[in-house]
């Protein structure tokens, strides 16, 4: 799933003072299972801006809407559109992704972020969720145990650690698993450790982000 | 060895074919665009050792490129092992950088990952790592052997032209005591493999450890496909040998080392002769090519430390 966090409160409320009425457009897909940006953190939000509007003596009406998802057209429903029309401006709980989709939907208004958007990640424990892909295009994971180095290791290291793993901490920070350590102990669970020592060439980085921005296309399915 | 065979012809690389004990040291470019350091430092290096590293970016703060910095030194008749780390530069700047390198004199180029960005002094920078230290190894090998860039175009201006590829003795880093501990041997064999030529390792404090490294190496008979220097890095004081077993990962100092510091009437003096019995152990354990002493900062002290373990005077080796 997409992990992402909330912006800080004073960076939203100085987004949402600029308008008379605000849309707060809640997702229910990644970020409501990541606690950022689903029905209940809307909710949250909107009596949070709600408050603060009122104490500071900021004439701002907010207005409260989570839909099953802002990546898929089909979603944004005739009273989605009613809501975003009859409002000055929408701020999108969505992830980057939903943002963009909005403000590509509705040309005529701003849309802001109210999270941002951290990583491709799984739940570690309640509350707590952390990277696992990098998105580059060829996965490759396979061949290191199943824990990929790219997204893991801070270096993106695809031969082995450098020097400053130590303890299975990566160098960087000591709340960081160094993902070579865990590379080599799944190995070795694996009977695979021999297979560490074949020499990885040079990654094809052109399926990555930094071949430019990328489309999927699925012939079969196509309309 | 003749001549003939040689890969790049540098001081370092005769030294070690001919089969003398070989010692390099460091020098760190300036944090500004000042030369007169460069002289200074390099005033106290010259004739001490065979070769000089010179650190780019070291600990990723922002210094003098190394390729500048390795170019005064060698005005000042040093012979530089410029170090390149995968952090800052994606491989058409470091090609390109290795070919401008080559242009200007240099012959010995020392490959790393690089320290992260976060414990400098751009800790908002992006990082590159396009490639990894192995990685570049080969694609250095591949330049000098086979004459071609990491795409596979021939490294000439057109087709009719002559073939003009950097010949370049090929370095690394070995850390015989980072984790995890099976792996420092499996990764020194990958960059044997990869194309390395020489490599230093990180300082050495723990000789047990390194002596079992060692033995590693030698049964895997690594040790006669790559020239290892041990690394050595003087203790200047209690502070030092503390902050280097707490905080430095992957080396461990020895609590035999500690009490030595920490009952000294002169810990710089007492850290210098720990340097310098190291050496001399050092120089005993088969397969042990040559000695890579690390004063950062302490250039001044590298001559003394070289004349005391008797690695002087430098051998010219033609
Ligand atoms: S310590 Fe481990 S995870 Fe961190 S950069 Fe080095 S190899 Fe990668």
């Amino acid at each position: 799933m997409i992990v992402a966090e909330r912006k800080p409160f004073d960076e939203i409320f100085a987004n949402a003072g600029k308008h008379h009425k605000v849309l707060l457009l809640g997702c229910g897909t990644c970020v409501t299972v990541c606690m950022a940006g689903g029905q209940k953190e809307t909710g949250v939000l909107a009596s949070q801006l709600r408050l603060a509007s009122r104490e500071k003596g900021v004439d701002l009406e907010v207005t409260e809407h989570t839909i099953t998802r802002q990546c898929d057209a089909e979603f944004f429903d005739d009273t989605t559109s009613r809501l975003v029309e009859e409002s000055d401006a929408v701020i999108s709980m969505g992830c980057g992704v939903g943002v963009q989709f909005c403000s590509d939907r509705y040309p005529n208004k701003t849309v802001y972020p109210a999270l941002n958007t951290e990583f491709f990640g799984a739940t570690l424990e309640q509350g707590v969720w952390t990277e696992r892909c990098a998105g580059c295009g060829q996965c490759i994971v396979d061949k290191f145990g199943g824990i990929c180095p790219v997204a893991r290791c801070s270096k993106s290291l695809l031969n082995g650690p450098c020097g400053g793993s130590a303890d299975g901490r990566c160098e960087i920070n000591p709340d960081v698993d160094c993902a070579w350590q865990k590379i080599y102990d799944h190995m070795e669970t694996l009977g695979r450790v021999d297979e560490l020592e074949e020499i990885q060439p040079l990654k094809d980085w052109s399926h990555n982000r930094d071949g430019g921005p990328r489309t999927v296309r699925k012939e079969d399915v196509r309309l | 060895m003749s001549v003939t065979t040689l890969k790049s012809g540098s001081m370092l690389e005769r030294v070690l074919v001919s089969g003398k004990f070989a010692v390099t040291s460091e020098l760190g470019p300036p944090k500004s665009a000042d030369v007169e350091t460069i002289k200074e430092k390099a005033a106290c290096l010259k004739g001490v050792c065979d070769a000089v590293n010179i650190t780019d970016n070291q600990t990723a703060i922002v210094r003098m490129s190394s390729i500048a910095a390795g170019v005064l030194a060698m005005r000042e008749g040093l012979e530089p092992v410029i170090q390149i780390t995968c952090r800052d530069r994606n491989r058409l700047a470091i090609q390109a950088d290795v070919l401008g390198a080559y242009a200007l004199g240099i012959r010995n180029i020392l490959c790393l990952s690089g320290d992260h960005q976060r414990f400098g002094n751009h800790p908002t920078s992006k990082n590159v790592f396009d490639m990894d230290s192995i990685q570049l190894v080969n694609v250095l090998k591949r330049m000098r052997d086979d004459k071609v860039f990491a795409c596979g175009d021939e490294i000439r201006n057109s087709k009719k032209a002559p073939l003009v590829a950097p010949e370049i003795f090929i370095g690394a880093a070995a850390n015989p005591f980072g984790d995890p501990f099976p792996f420092c041997v499996t990764r020194l064999g990958k960059k044997m493999r990869a194309g390395a030529d020489f490599v230093q390792t990180q300082c050495i404090y723990d000789m047990d450890r390194f002596r079992r490294w060692m033995e590693m190496v030698r049964d895997r008979g690594l040790h006669e496909q790559i020239y290892i220097l041990a690394g050595v890095t003087p203790l200047k004081s209690l502070r030092m040998a503390e902050h280097m077993r707490d905080n430095v990962a992957g080396l461990s100092v020895p609590d035999h080392l500690i009490e030595r510091m920490k009952s000294a009437a002169d810990p710089k003096e007492e850290g210098e002769k720990i340097a310098v019995e190291q050496m001399q152990e050092l120089r005993d354990i088969p397969g042990v090519a040559g000695i890579h002493i690390m004063a950062i900062e302490a250039e001044k002290s590298v001559a003394g430390l070289a004349e005391k373990a008797g690695l002087l005077p430098r051998p010219i080796v033609d």
